[in-house]
């Protein structure tokens, strides 16, 4: 029975700007049926719609060319299908290059499944009440710019049963991105809550890639990992139960065991009684995690109920300019030197350029990231002052730089060291949709 | 008697974001210790000890077969990864933000720690 023998997937990027070589080496060794590139999050989705406002051609993932020159080859001699969602905003542009790049390879009748239907704007009008911050479109003031539902692994299905060696979608959920080929493979009834919770878990499990393999772990003197500049990404075996281990290719850097394995299971997770998808309200409350050899660990018990009636739905807004602008001080005083630099800065954008809304002053090296201060400053004799500010006013963000490199000379002494950039922002709120009204598509094309 | 130390010494974390809302969750590196984190490791801890970055709700799930906890924290990242003026807009590093908690251990697994610190992992 073939259909028997455990199934063999892996992950080839678990986010945007993931590296290669990794995903490479795990379809030339991995004999694997599926690799999954996952390329989608909150900020890399608004961002495919800024870049489709500004190009109508663009708005999927920048490295989807290089990604696809590299592994398509491989994937067809390896006999491994690619599914990505690395059309982000615009799965229809990313299979245009996929197709130009499978005739420069001679990759003839390569063919290509293109997912779409997750672009919900027509639905989001000013009366679309966002869950988070709890408010109308309208009283956010701004124009959507881009609104997706989250796919489940059905939308996926129809180009698995064409057969396609390439699957393009915009948003998916991640875990669904796994989630559909185990349940072709393995013929999972779509009400088959349990099963469909356990496929979701290795999903879930693989959509980071490195993060379950030694990658967001390494601890030094706690968490020692080995050779993280050659992590290797992960592969699973799945059985028909979906249950399943992880484990990753002999002779890369990083590790699986239990607490990779343990971390990345409430990853982005809140109620691991009840991990909300498309396909599945999962449960991993009751999973088990436990050692199966040298980087291998075998994962069960998880299960699930009874799928969510609605989709979530992430919509985009033009977030206008954020400006960041640092400095450091180094040696005696230093502290108190960026502070009053910061202090200087705060003044001077307030009362020469009129500017109200808030900046943010940190000093790097103190307290940046966690506002704590240390209990024993006097020793710190390197710190970098910091100051941003979002603003829809480019005039403003302008200032901010301007403000910051002035103190060179305006400054207090030994100021050095100045970088400053103004980026295109975004913002990102949710709501839910109804599932009946999202309506996925697929379309085959052939190289 | 006993001693304080810092949660590091006996466990592991895992920050994510969706929204504003991170989680951490928190892991015993040896099983005995799990009961230890879920006596002190609590909502009421947490809120108050980073009640600058945490503005809204924090909720517990606790995890017995995994020896872990998972924290749930509301409006705990300045808006979100779009919106956050903080250099870590993710929150990435409100891991370790959770593991410089104090905890108090007995000396029996002080004298564990002091024989096997570079990691209590299951032996």
């Amino acid at each position: 029975m073939p259909r028997q023998r455990p199934y063999r997937i892996g992950t080839g990027a678990g986010f945007s700007s993931d590296r290669l070589d990794p995903a490479i080496d795990l379809v030339k060794r991995g004999q694997l049926d599926t690799i999954v590139f996952e390329c989608v999050g909150e900020r890399t989705l608004a961002f495919g719609h800024r870049d489709r406002q500004a190009d109508p051609a663009a708005g999927y993932n920048r490295l989807l060319e290089a990604r696809l020159r590299a592994m398509l080859p491989l994937c067809r001699a390896h006999g491994t299908r690619l599914i990505t969602n690395m059309g982000v905003a615009n799965p229809q542009g990313a299979a245009e290059v996929a197709l130009r790049v499978a005739r420069d390879l001679d990759l003839t009748g390569l063919r290509i499944a293109v997912v779409t239907g997750d672009d919900v704007l027509g639905h989001i009008t000013s009366d679309t009440h966002l869950a988070e911050p709890d408010c109308s479109v309208a009283e956010i003031g701004r124009i959507p710019i881009g609104a997706n539902a989250y796919l489940g692994a059905q939308a996926i299905a129809p180009a698995l049963e064409a057969g396609a060696e390439l699957i393009i979608t915009g948003r998916v959920a991640d875990p669904a991105l796994f989630l559909a080929p185990l349940a072709h493979h393995f013929d999972w009834a779509d009400d088959d809550w349990p099963t469909l919770g356990g496929g979701t878990l290795v999903g879930h499990l693989l959509e980071c890639a490195a993060q379950v393999t030694g990658g967001y772990f390494a601890d030094p003197g706690y968490k020692d990992v080995a050779n993280l500049a050659f992590v290797g990404f992960p592969l699973a075996e799945v059985d028909a139960g979906g249950n399943a281990v992880i484990s990753k290719l002999p002779g890369t850097g990083g590790c699986v065991d239990t607490r990779t394995v343990k971390e990345q299971m409430l990853y982005e997770v809140h109620d691991p009684s009840a991990y909300l998808t498309p396909d599945v309200t999962a449960d991993f409350s009751n999973a088990r995690v436990s050692p199966a050899g040298d980087d291998r660990v075998q994962v069960s018990g998880a299960s699930g109920t009874e799928r969510p009636h609605d989709l979530k739905v992430t919509v985009a807004f033009d977030g206008g300019y954020l400006a960041e602008a640092e400095v450091s001080y180094a040696g005696s005083g230093a502290i108190e030197r960026a502070r009053v630099a910061g202090q200087i800065v705060e003044e001077r954008l307030a009362t020469v350029h009129g500017i109200d809304a808030p900046c943010r002053t940190d000093l790097i090296g103190m307290n940046a990231l966690h506002g704590i201060q240390p209990e024993q400053s006097s020793d710190i004799r390197d710190v970098r002052l910091r100051i941003a500010l979002r603003s829809p006013d480019r005039q403003n963000a302008d200032a901010v730089l301007w403000e910051v490199e002035a103190l060179l000379c305006c400054g207090p002494a030994g100021g050095g060291g100045y970088r400053g950039r103004v980026d295109d922002s975004v913002l990102t709120y949710s709501t839910f949709l109804s599932r009946n009204k999202v309506r996925p598509s697929v379309e085959v094309r052939t190289a | 008697m006993s001693r304080t130390i810092e949660l590091r010494e006996i466990a592991h974390a895992r920050a994510g974001d969706k929204g504003n809302r991170s989680n951490v969750s928190v892991f015993a590196h040896h099983p005995d210790d799990y009961q230890l984190i879920v006596d002190q490791v609590t909502v009421e801890r947490v809120k108050n000890a980073f009640a600058h970055v945490l503005r809204g709700p924090v909720t517990r799930y606790t995890l017995p077969n995994l020896g872990g906890i998972n924290l749930v924290m509301d409006e705990a990242l300045g808006g979100g990864v779009n919106e956050s003026l903080n250099l870590d807009s993710h929150g990435k590093s409100w891991s370790f933000m959770i593991l410089s908690l104090t905890v108090e251990v007995s000396d029996a697994v002080a004298r564990r720690l002091e024989y096997n610190p570079n990691s209590g992992t299951t032996p």
